[in-house]
């Protein structure tokens, strides 16, 4: 999938005369990639297949990119993929969640992410959920691997994203009664202008800056 | 001058204020307020090397009934700020404040949501330390400064007339807008 | 305007709007309910401010007697919001102000974030970078084990360890201020391979200090190994076998304490580690004593790897440090002028006069900085506290769209439950040391 950017800097409509602002740039994000993947990722991909006989349902897309494998999965299956993943395919570890937000990617704006680690076969794979903005519910990964619970619980703090299953999900990092969530990109950085000697230096979001 | 030679040897002729301000600065105990990585340097200040029990201040008291002087070394994040000013209540007067460091004197380089763009905002601060993190030797430099910002404070109503002097002339002073510098 | 009373934060309407106080106010109400309950239940709060909690801990503890019946942990004290500020900095900009999270290991920090671009950008740092990122990264070992070691030592009562233990630290601190001209937070180790290479005479220094650290290590053993009160305090205690680290995933000395000879060094190397001859060192006890041990015998297999490193270093004087692409590699040459370190006369020389190219791509690298092709990665290296893992989103741009740091303090910290309930109240200490927290990092 590619999308087009344009213009150099962040803000648009500043006088801008560099003829930077003119640019247009083609992003390419990676797509689906096809079989045959390369090192052990074949091999994980069959495993999965066979002891998950739905995995053409469950799983979107898969992507091999700079020699790593991403699985995009469903919300509704990430439980059970979760568990053969685990039992049968022998990724003990999982290395906690990692949330993103891509305002631009209409429904599908908060993506999840669990990076995995099979220390019995020396693997490392990714699983990636996208869940609505309108509806930020992921099955929590608690009973699977116990490791996640705080790692979700910072997701939910930093990004919203609520874990159905979860024992006990509060705010962690932020305190108790902080509104918004901090990491997600419509929440500001919420800087102060610096003032030193009459001139007013403005906060890192708020400056003229490349993109 | 002239008094202390009539007097028998073993006498000593000073001024309650200096006194009070001898004694005072000479064995100031921290309270560990240690945050981040400017704790560490705090540390390695106390510890061989960069010897704190040269003035006195090895001991960090761990209560801040005990302590004297907070060293508020770190990043104070939105969430330690009440924490931070209630241990400076619980701390018996006199007292004294150094924020160590570029992040407790101004928020240092994390001008964001998350952290108190400086400790003045919670408690009054006597000495700012910059740096990232200072070094040891930086923290007793500020720390000597303290000593003698200690030893010459006044006493009672010689006090009041300095802190009354003193407010005069923050409300007269030059805004810091108005403070143009080479840009005039 | 809400009515809702928030249990937690007691609020008052004022001209610029509510204001909270957040005083804890779950205390109270948690205490209420305690004084209603029938059992004998006292619940103790430990930290933030606590001279033995590892940094600003918040321990929740509800103890029968002496006994502790659950162990409850409270982060968030130290959450700077490094993620999100890393958003608006260019890639490089990024090494400094992630070298701040886990700041008792600032070069892994630094490492892993760089491996991670450097995964992103398709591209490899020579080899003489590797070698000395190498080098930093174990006196980086040396000196946080240092720390972990004499603040645990300290929090359990020996109060010699920590002067003994910082004695070595500062000569580590020695070297990083020689290599990188900082003690600490150095944003030495760049994308693309190092700041600066080392200075002359840098080698020598190494060598000495290593034959020094090897003679002291020897006087911090003898202090606390073997030393019957310690064992006391650090045998049987913190008990977590090896099904409990793998559910919990943990990683470090704590999953090597089981058992396991789980190390990324080995496993999965990065910046050329198999090329080192080093061990693993794991203990079977499951305890504090054995990751004590652990991570002192760590401290020898780091001295062994420096020395190969310098054997290495030798070698390959005069190489490259940074990568050959002039649009990637970060482009001063510093040196030590009368007014401190910056770049070298030759350089400027170099860019306001000869090269019209160097003087664009100095500029172009420092105010936009180098663009980064979309996609997501995962880079993790072993730092002394476990799998410090770095998830990186680049949406194309000269600014990271997502940095996400896998800290292993914060998955670590999680087994205090597990390691301390039914355990007494002094033996939480040792377990949480024996953890070895670092909060700038679970907070991030």
């Amino acid at each position: 999938m590619s999308t087009e950017e344009r213009g150099s800097f962040g803000t648009h409509g500043t006088g801008d005369t560099s003829g930077y602002g003119g640019l247009v740039r083609t992003e390419v994000t990676p797509g689906s990639t096809e079989r045959p993947y390369g090192g052990y990722f074949d091999q994980v991909a069959d495993d999965l297949e066979r002891a998950y006989p739905d995995f053409a349902d469950a799983i979107e897309r898969v992507v091999v990119d700079r020699g790593e494998l991403t699985l995009h999965i469903k919300r509704e299956r990430l439980v059970e993929v979760s568990l053969i993943l685990r039992d049968r395919l022998k990724f003990e570890n999982c290395l906690g969640v990692s949330g993103v937000h891509y305002p631009a990617d209409t429904n599908r704006e908060l993506h999840a992410v669990y990076p995995l680690l099979s220390m019995t076969n020396n693997q490392r794979i990714r699983l990636e959920v996208s869940v609505p903005d309108s509806d930020p519910h992921i099955p929590s990964l608690v009973e699977v691997w116990a490791g996640n619970n705080w790692n979700e619980r910072e997701t939910f703090d930093m990004f919203g994203i609520i874990f159905d299953g979860h024992p006990g999900l509060t705010r962690i990092l932020m305190p108790d009664d902080w509104q918004g969530h901090p990491q997600r990109k419509d929440y500001a950085l919420g800087g102060i202008a610096v003032e030193y000697k009459g001139a007013t230096t403005p906060p890192p979001s708020e400056r003229r800056s490349y993109k | 001058m002239g008094l202390e030679e009539k007097l028998p040897s073993g006498f000593l002729l000073t001024s309650v204020e200096k006194l009070a301000g001898y004694m005072r600065k000479n064995s100031l105990w921290p309270a560990t307020f240690g945050l981040a990585c400017c704790a560490i340097e705090m540390m390695a200040a106390g510890a061989g090397r960069y010897d704190l029990a040269r003035f006195g201040m090895e001991v960090f008291r761990a209560s801040p009934r005990q302590a004297d002087l907070m060293i508020v070394a770190g990043r104070v994040s939105n969430k330690m700020a009440p924490v931070l000013r209630q241990i400076y209540d619980q701390m018996a007067a006199p007292k004294w404040v150094i924020a160590m460091g570029a992040c407790a004197s101004s928020g240092g380089m994390f001008n964001n949501y998350a952290i108190v763009q400086g400790v003045d905002h919670v408690v009054p601060v006597d000495i700012y330390l910059p740096g990232c993190p200072p070094r040891p030797e930086m923290l007793m430099d500020a720390i000597l400064k303290l000593h003698d910002q200690i030893y010459v404070e006044k006493l009672g109503p010689n006090r009041e007339l300095v802190i009354k002097n003193v407010e005069a002339a923050a409300l007269a002073a030059l805004p810091t807008h108005q403070m143009k510098g080479l840009l005039a | 305007m809400s009515t809702y009373v928030d249990p937690y934060a007691s609020s008052r309407e004022t001209t610029e709007g509510t204001v909270f106080s957040v005083t804890g106010g779950d205390w109270d109400s948690l205490v209420t309910e305690i004084g209603q309950a029938k059992e004998e239940r006292v619940v103790v709060n430990m930290g933030p401010q606590h001279p033995s909690t590892h940094g600003v801990l918040r321990l929740v503890l509800e103890l029968e007697g002496e006994t502790v019946t659950e162990v409850r942990c409270g982060i968030g004290y130290l959450h700077t919001g490094i993620e999100k500020n890393t958003e608006y900095r260019s890639w490089t900009q990024g090494v400094t102000f992630v070298t701040r999270m886990d700041y008792l290991s600032p070069i892994f920090n630094e490492t892993a974030y760089c491996l991670g671009v450097e995964k992103l950008l398709g591209i490899e740092a020579p080899e003489r970078a590797n070698q000395i990122r190498v080098m930093m990264m174990e006196f980086n070992r040396i000196s946080s084990h240092m720390v972990a070691l004499g603040t645990g030592a300290l929090e359990l009562g020996a109060l010699s360890p920590m002067i003994f233990c910082f004695r070595e630290r500062e000569r580590v601190l020695d070297i990083f201020e020689l290599v990188s001209g900082l003690r600490m937070n150095m944003a030495y180790v760049r994308p693309g391979g190092v700041a600066q290479d080392l200075p002359k005479g840098a080698i020598a220094k190494i060598r000495e200090t290593v034959a020094e650290l090897r003679q002291n290590f020897k006087d911090n053993e003898k202090l606390l190994v073997g030393n019957s009160i310690w064992m006391k305090r650090t045998e049987g205690i913190g008990y977590l076998d090896l099904a409990g680290a793998t559910t919990l995933g943990i990683t470090g000395p704590v999953l090597r304490s089981t058992g396991l000879p789980w190390d990324l060094r080995k496993m999965q190397p990065y910046c050329g580690y198999e090329q080192y001859d080093f061990d693993v060192i794991t203990a079977d006890t499951c305890d504090v004593y054995g990751r004590f041990l652990i991570r002192i015998a760590e401290l020898e297999q780091s001295l062994r790897i420096i020395e190969q490193a310098c054997d290495k270093l030798e070698k390959s004087e005069g190489q490259p440090v940074m990568v050959e692409d002039k649009k990637i590699a970060w482009p001063s040459q510093l040196s030590v002028g009368n007014d401190g370190m910056g770049n070298s006369l030759d350089h400027i020389r170099e860019i306001m006069g000869e090269s019209m190219e160097s003087l664009i791509h100095h500029f172009k690298l420092v105010t936009e900085g180098f663009r980064v092709p979309t996609g997501q990665v995962y880079a993790a290296v072993e730092s002394p506290r476990g799998e410090l893992g770095v998830h990186l989103v680049s949406d194309g741009g000269t600014r990271p769209y997502r940095v996400h740091f896998r800290e292993p303090s914060f998955n670590n910290l999680q087994s205090t439950s597990a390691m301390c309930e039914g355990s007494m109240v002094a033996d939480i200490i040792g377990a949480v040391a024996s953890i070895d927290p670092v909060m700038g990092g679970v907070d991030r």
